[in-house]
Order: structure tokens, then sequence, then C-alpha cells
């Protein structure tokens, strides 16, 4: 599935993140912008990359702008970026 | 089960930050909320959040309850698919007005509970926040076997009632009654609306212990800062822990002695009262681990 | 007679101050003095370079000091305290000599043991005579409590006070007297009153803080030091404040009265005291403009040195005698060692001032912070730097529970026995961990840009440069 829209997910709130997905042509790209940067960028990097792969996103550009949220935030919020991104309504 | 619902918290549904600090407040219950809470344009961003909440925080002994959307709306089906994906206790049914809202949302909860082998059965606590529910409280909490309270909402009942919302609450004295009177002739728990200023301690005070006095279980609260406070209230008596320890004591004794019949003090003690004792002994054990 | 002298210019040759002399400040103008870089940019007017400075605190304001760091005006800092832009500066590894941190109570002694030897001290005075008799409560520009610079006019070769409120002689009030001042530099304005006001003076209203204040002041309640008589210190951050605030409830309750508060002073503990809970309030220097106000009117509440405050050296100090402080961190290791100079990453966000003092002279001391601030457990396997010895701190307090130092073995099961949530450090840890996952420890350059050094005048850490990204 395709991203067609440009949506954006999350406030940068402590504790939460903000996702801007947008669509791209032919390539994935992810750029993590994080407060927890030194102690967590793989780990934000992972959970970005683990959504696309399960909501199967293979283009698309992904602005990730993390006030240390926890894992399971970064997945929810892209998970719905990707939903908003796609145009559907859940 | 014996379940201790002192405070029910409502935490907002789109807040990562009130999601992973939920439990630290002391309340027996959360209500992650996903109605009044959240904005038409975040109901699905929340949603996911509640439901990734649930599925990896662990919560230790506190009760979670979601609030869904009212089963008019076009939210509340996938609001129930997302969050019993999680870890749950209960559903709180907002403005529900009859029987029938119930039933139907029981009808999906089953239908949900079968797809996704979900063995634990979770439980569903009507929110009567209109007139109409108000009069239909008693069928409304004989409606199913998974309700297990009554909870009262003030707010948009004053508005339905066309009353004025004080702090005294005159105006929902009728409600309050008519809602706890239904609870306990259904034999289930009554909780009362959440007290809505969160800088006035005294207020709450005033508030909370009137509404254990009329019968009240627990008391729903929006501001973490009234927990404790609401706790203390509804903590059981001296009186009503001696007399607890003294019932768990000859129930033992009584297993011990291989004896079916319990008394004490001359009276028989029946399930009921050793349920209640159990509780008692709950909620003291609890408030000493809670700070 | 008059010690009057018009300008700097002439202040620094009467000194005879030249090129790699010490000078030093005291902050209690915090974020809105004004001296220090009026100072500062006199001197590089003048040519002077190699200044080494000693100011008891760097706050934003003094951002220009980046400039005269680079032009070599000033070549050597030390100091209690440090934030803002030259905190920053200093991490990112700009400055060839490493900052010297020490505490509150580490300054005086080194002053009196020559490891800080000043050449002139500069001292900011709300108000002066021409004869130099000063005090911090009288004029616009007043701060208080002037206790960090009693053992800088002690120990300076010259005392230069500089002053915004010229009174006649003799100044009715009197807190640095003329014995000590051999000039007195009027200027248009030493600073802005409003800014001596940090943002950190207001109790919280964040509910996880507050719960921790809870905690804390469950600590408190239990500890079995709540008693008439009892002294208290807490930092003026939020949760520090609102711990005072439950504490007050618990005091009313009991019907206690504690003996004194100590400490950066705020309204809170001047609403103490107007209101009974303690009889004294011994004022290092002031956080607010009600203490200002206080410290001038009730002779209740005591402007102390830092000396008095402090010094080991002393024959003895005050926080020797204080039962209970409550103190902030931004980590805590498994053994109990708090940072409060550096963040996670590395960067200097603060330093001791009275942290490791009160610390080692309390009978409890309490740290309070979230377990988890951000994404970022605080309870770590090791701090990036160590500020206090865990062997001075008893408890931790966070929302999930507390932590009671082994070495405090009869609190810890007091505090059981009382029904507190006491859980173990490495227990605690591993509950944040749970939630926020493992994190790597920010990679620091091999670089060293300050040292630690602990009251005693040992170094006990040291501070590495942050690698620009």
């Amino acid at each position: 599935m395709k991203i067609k829209n440009i949506a954006i997910v999350g406030s940068l709130e402590s504790n939460d993140v903000m996702i801007t997905i947008e669509p791209l042509e032919n390539k994935l790209e992810i750029i993590i912008e994080s407060i927890v940067y030194d102690q967590f960028n793989e780990e934000i990097k992972k959970a970005v990359q683990d959504v696309c792969d399960e909501l199967e996103v293979k283009q698309a550009k992904i602005k990730v702008n993390d006030r240390g949220a926890l894992e399971c935030t970064i997945k929810a919020r892209m998970e719905a970026a990707i939903i908003r991104g796609k145009g559907e309504i859940l | 089960m014996i379940s201790l619902k002192r405070t029910m918290l409502f935490i907002p549904g789109n807040n990562p930050s009130m999601l992973m600090n939920s439990i630290v407040f002391g309340s027996d219950c959360v209500i992650f909320d996903l109605e009044d809470a959240v904005s038409e344009k975040q109901k699905d961003a929340a949603r996911i959040l509640v439901r990734n909440g649930l599925k990896t925080l662990d919560f230790e002994n506190t009760e979670v309850f979601v609030r869904i959307n009212d089963i008019s709306t076009k939210y509340w089906k996938n609001d129930l698919e997302e969050v019993m994906k999680g870890k749950i206790n209960s559903i709180l049914l907002p403005k529900t007005e009859s029987p029938k809202s119930v039933k139907e949302a029981e009808k999906y909860i089953e239908e949900l509970e079968k797809k996704y082998n979900i063995e634990k059965q979770i439980t569903i606590m009507p929110l009567l926040e209109t007139a109409l529910g108000i009069e239909n409280a008693f069928q409304i909490a004989k409606s199913s076997e998974r309700i297990e309270g009554l909870f009262l909402g003030a707010e948009d009942l004053t508005a339905d009632l066309g009353a004025k919302r004080t702090k005294e609450g005159k105006e929902i004295l009728y409600s309050r009654s008519r809602v706890v009177t239904a609870a306990k002739a259904a034999k289930i728990l009554a909780i009362d609306t959440p007290f809505t200023d969160v800088d006035d301690d005294e207020g709450l005070v005033k508030d909370t212990i009137f509404a254990k006095e009329i019968g009240f279980d627990g008391k729903a609260s929006i501001s973490p800062r009234h927990v404790d406070i609401i706790n203390k209230i509804f903590m059981p008596s001296k009186e009503e822990i001696i007399y607890a320890h003294k019932v768990i004591d000859a129930i033992e004794k009584a297993e011990e002695e291989g004896k079916g019949v319990v008394s004490l003090e001359g009276k028989m003690i029946d399930a009921p009262i050793v349920n209640r004792a159990r509780k008692v002994l709950l909620v003291l054990n609890k408030s000493r681990g809670v700070m | 007679m008059s010690k009057i002298v018009k300008t700097f210019k002439e202040v620094f040759k009467l000194c005879g101050l030249k090129n790699g002399m010490t000078i030093s400040f005291h902050h209690h103008m915090r974020n809105g003095d004004y001296v220090l870089n009026n100072v500062i940019s006199q001197l590089d007017e003048c040519g002077f370079r190699d200044i080494k400075i000693a100011p008891s605190a760097v706050f934003p304001i003094h951002e220009p000091l980046i400039e005269y760091i680079k032009k070599g005006v000033v070549t050597s800092i030390d100091t209690n305290y440090m934030s803002g832009s030259v905190a920053e500066f200093i991490s990112l590894g700009e400055m060839e000599q490493p900052v010297k941190f020490r505490s509150h109570g580490g300054r005086p002694k080194a002053m009196e043991d020559g490891e800080i030897k000043v050449d002139v001290a500069f001292v900011a005075a709300p108000s002066s005579d021409k004869m130099g008799n000063i005090n911090g409560v009288l004029g616009s520009s007043a701060c208080g409590s002037l206790g960090y610079a009693f053992s800088d006019v002690e120990h300076a070769k010259s005392v230069v006070a500089v002053t915004d409120y010229l009174v006649d002689y003799p100044n009715p009030y009197i807190s640095i007297d003329e014995t000590k001042v051999d000039y007195v530099v009027p200027v248009s304005k030493i600073g802005d009153s409003a800014k001596i006001v940090s943002g950190t003076t207001k109790i919280t209203r964040d509910p996880v803080g507050l719960t921790i204040a809870k905690n804390a002041a469950s600590v408190i309640e239990k500890s079995g030091l709540l008693k008439n008589g009892f002294s208290f210190q807490t930092g003026a951050g939020g949760a520090s404040l609102a711990a005072a605030y439950y504490l007050k409830k618990v005091m009313l309750e009991k019907n206690i009265q504690g003996s004194f508060g100590m400490g950066g002073i705020t309204k809170y503990f001047v609403d103490f005291l107007n209101e009974g809970f303690f009889k004294t309030l011994m004022d290092v220097q002031c956080f607010d403009l009600d203490a200002v106000k206080s410290i001038k009117e009730n002779p209740n509440h005591i402007e102390i040195s830092a000396s008095l405050y402090a010094n080991p050296n002393s024959k003895s100090c005050v926080v020797d005698n204080l039962d209970i402080v409550i103190l902030g961190a931004t980590e805590i290791d498994t053994n109990f060692n708090v940072n409060v100079h550096t963040d996670s990453n590395g960067m200097i966000i603060g330093g001791s001032g009275g942290h490791s003092d009160t610390a080692a002279g309390s009978k409890l001391c309490i740290i309070v912070t979230p377990l988890i601030r951000a994404r970022l457990p605080i309870i770590v396997d090791k701090v990036t730097t160590i500020s206090t010895p865990g062997n001075t701190i008893d408890v931790l307090v966070t929302e999930r529970g507390i932590a009671v130092n082994p070495n405090r073995k009869e609190l810890k099961n007091k505090l059981i026995d009382e029904g507190l949530k006491v859980l173990d450090i490495q227990e605690m840890q591993n509950i944040a961990q749970k939630i926020t996952g493992k994190p790597k420890r920010a990679r620091l350059s091999h670089k060293i840009v300050g040292e630690v050094i602990y009251r005693d005048g040992n170094i006990i850490d040291t501070i590495k440069a942050v690698n620009k990204r």
C-alpha cells in the first residue's frame, strides 16, 4: 500500500513523539531526531522500521521528532501515521 | 471476585506520559478515556496508543478500565476491538440509557472474546449520565451478568436535566440516591461522579464523605491529586477492620475444625459477610503498600 | 574620607591588578547579575589577559564570558555551579583549563587554605555608603543575603564594592562592614533583582512531581526525625518545594514546630517562619523577593556566610546540625552516588552548590527524582559525574517507591514497618528499565573540561567534554 497523504501524529510533549509521514517514490527514508538519541537511537530506528515492515510500507519519507517516547508510544504513533497516510479511516 | 474501587482515576487516552505513569498515583482503578478527553480528530491515534500501552505496560495491582465512545458513535466498535487486545479488566460504557445498549455492547464484546480467544471475561460498568439512564438504573444494573457496578456521571446529567451543576450537589441528590439504591438492589457497586474543582480539597472532602455516607462504594477522580483524599475517606473504619479480622479468624477456625456453618458472636456468617471482610482487609493491605 | 572610585579602570590600577591574577564574584543577583559581565568587559578594554575568575556561580546571563574566554581575557574558572550557554561552551571542550567545581562549603575552605588566592574581590552591593559598609537589603537591586561574599572579602587582597545605591554614611544596615572594603565603585545598575527568581522556585503542578513530594513527606514523617526542634533544608526545585508543602500539612496535623529552616530561601520558607512552623531561617541566599523582604524585616530571618553554612574547616558549621535535607539529582547510581553537575548526555547543567555539604552534614538526606525522565531511567549503573558520594545519601524517593541506602539498615526497617513501599535500588532500576529499555551510555570525549572538588578539597571526579554532533 502506498502513502498518499502527508500525515502528522503525536506531539512534542515529554514522553511523546511527533511522526510526519509523506509520500516518496522508490525508497523509505527515515529521519530521526531525539532528546535521547545517544541512549536509544537504535531502538527508535528499529521500532519505526518494524511498524513499516508490519504494515508493508516501503516507500515513504518519515520524520521522527522524539521527546523520549516509550517504544509502545513510538509504534502507536507510527501505526496511526501510516493509517492516516494511506487515507484509511479507522 | 473481590475488587477494590475506592478510586477510579481518569487518564486522558492520548497522553503518553500519563499513560506511562497512570499507576503511580495510588488509585484502585484507572480509566483510560477515549471519549471526552480525546478530540474527534485524535480518536484513531488515542485508541492505538491506549491499545499499545495496555499490551506492554505493567499495571501491577491496578484495575484497568477503558471508557470507549458511546454506542451511538462510529467509534465504539473500533475502540473495543483495539483495547480488548490489551490487558483490560472492564469497559466503562458512557451514556448508557437502557438494557438494550448494554446488550448491544455485550454482544460485540462476546464476539471479540471469541475472535481473540480471550479467556478472562471482561466486565462492564454502565455510566449513567442522562435522565433516562437514571430512571432505568435498576433494569440496566440487571441487564447483564458482566455488570459489576453503576457509575454516576453528573456533568452530562445536569445538562440533560437542565439543572445547574453546583459544588453542593443538591441537583443530583435524587440521581445519586437512585443509582445507589438500584446498584444495591442488584447487589453490585455504586461509583460516584468525580469532583471537578482540582484546587478545592475541602470541597472534595465534603463531597466524598457525603457520597460514602449515602452508600457509594467509591468515587471517580479526574485529578491524580484527588486520589489520596478519596482513598482515605473510603478506608474502612476501625470497627469494620476489627470485625473483619474476627470474621476471617472465625472462618479459618471453622475450616480447621471442619465445620460447615460458621457463627460469630452468636450470629451466622454468610458469604456476603465474608466477602465484605476480605475486601476490608484487602483495602487495608493495599493502602499500607501505597504511600 | 571616602573610598569612592569613579571608574573600574582606576580601581584596577589602585588594586594593582595584573595579567594572571584572580578575581572573585558572588552570585546573589543570580540570573540578574550585571557586575561580572561589566567588570570583565572593562578588563578587556584595559587590555588585561589571562585573568582567572572565581565566581560562586555562573548563570545564563553570563553568556558574554564565552567571547572573553575565546579572546584570552579569562583563562580559568573556579565556581560552585554553572548553567546556560557558558556551561554548554565548557562542555563542548572549548576552554583550555578545566573548570574547578567546588561546593558552597568547599569554596571558603579553599580560600582559607590558599587554594583559591583572590587578588581582587568584586562585591555586587545593593547598597553601600562611601566607606563600604554594605548590605543586600536596600536599594532597587536588593537581593537579600550576601552569604557567599563573606569569604571573598575576608581573604581577597583587595575588595571592591560595586553599588547602584549609595547611601549616607553610615549605612543603617551593615552586612559586610568597611573594615573589609578597599574601594567603592558606583555604577548605574548592578543587576535586575526580579531575575534572582529562577524558574525552579515554584511548586510543581506536575502530578508525578507531587506524588514524589508526598512520598518524601511520608519518609520524613516516618523517619523518627520529625519532632519539635527539628531542622530542615530543601532545594528550590519544584518537587522539593512541593515536599515542603506536604511536610507543612504533617507538621500542622501533629502540632510540630521546627527549630530552623536553611538554604536558599524562598517564599515557602518565609511562610514557614511567619506561620510559626520554624523559629529561625538561616539564609545564605535569597531565591525570591519575598525572601529579600523578610530578611530585611524579620529578625528571626538571619543572614549566614557560606563558612557558617557549610565550611568543613570551621570549628563548626550549621549543616552539621541539620536534621533533614531534600535534594535533587539528574542521575543516581546503584551505589547512591548522585550527579547534579551533568545531564545524561554529559552536558554541564549545574553543580554541587550546597548539595554535597548538606548531604554530608544532615542526619537524613533524601534525594527526590522521578524514576524515569522522558525515556531515561534516572537510576544508572554508574553516574556520569559524581557530585555527591553515595555514602552521604540516605534515601531515594521516586513516584514508584523508595530505596534506602544499605548502610542505613535501621532506617530501612523503620520505613518498611511503617508500611512505606521500600524497594532495593537495583529493583527500582529494573522496574524503570523494563518500561524504558536499557539506555546506552552517552559517549564522551577524553578531554577533561571540569574537576569536581569535594568539600574536603579532594578531586572526586572529572567532567569530560561531550562530542559535538
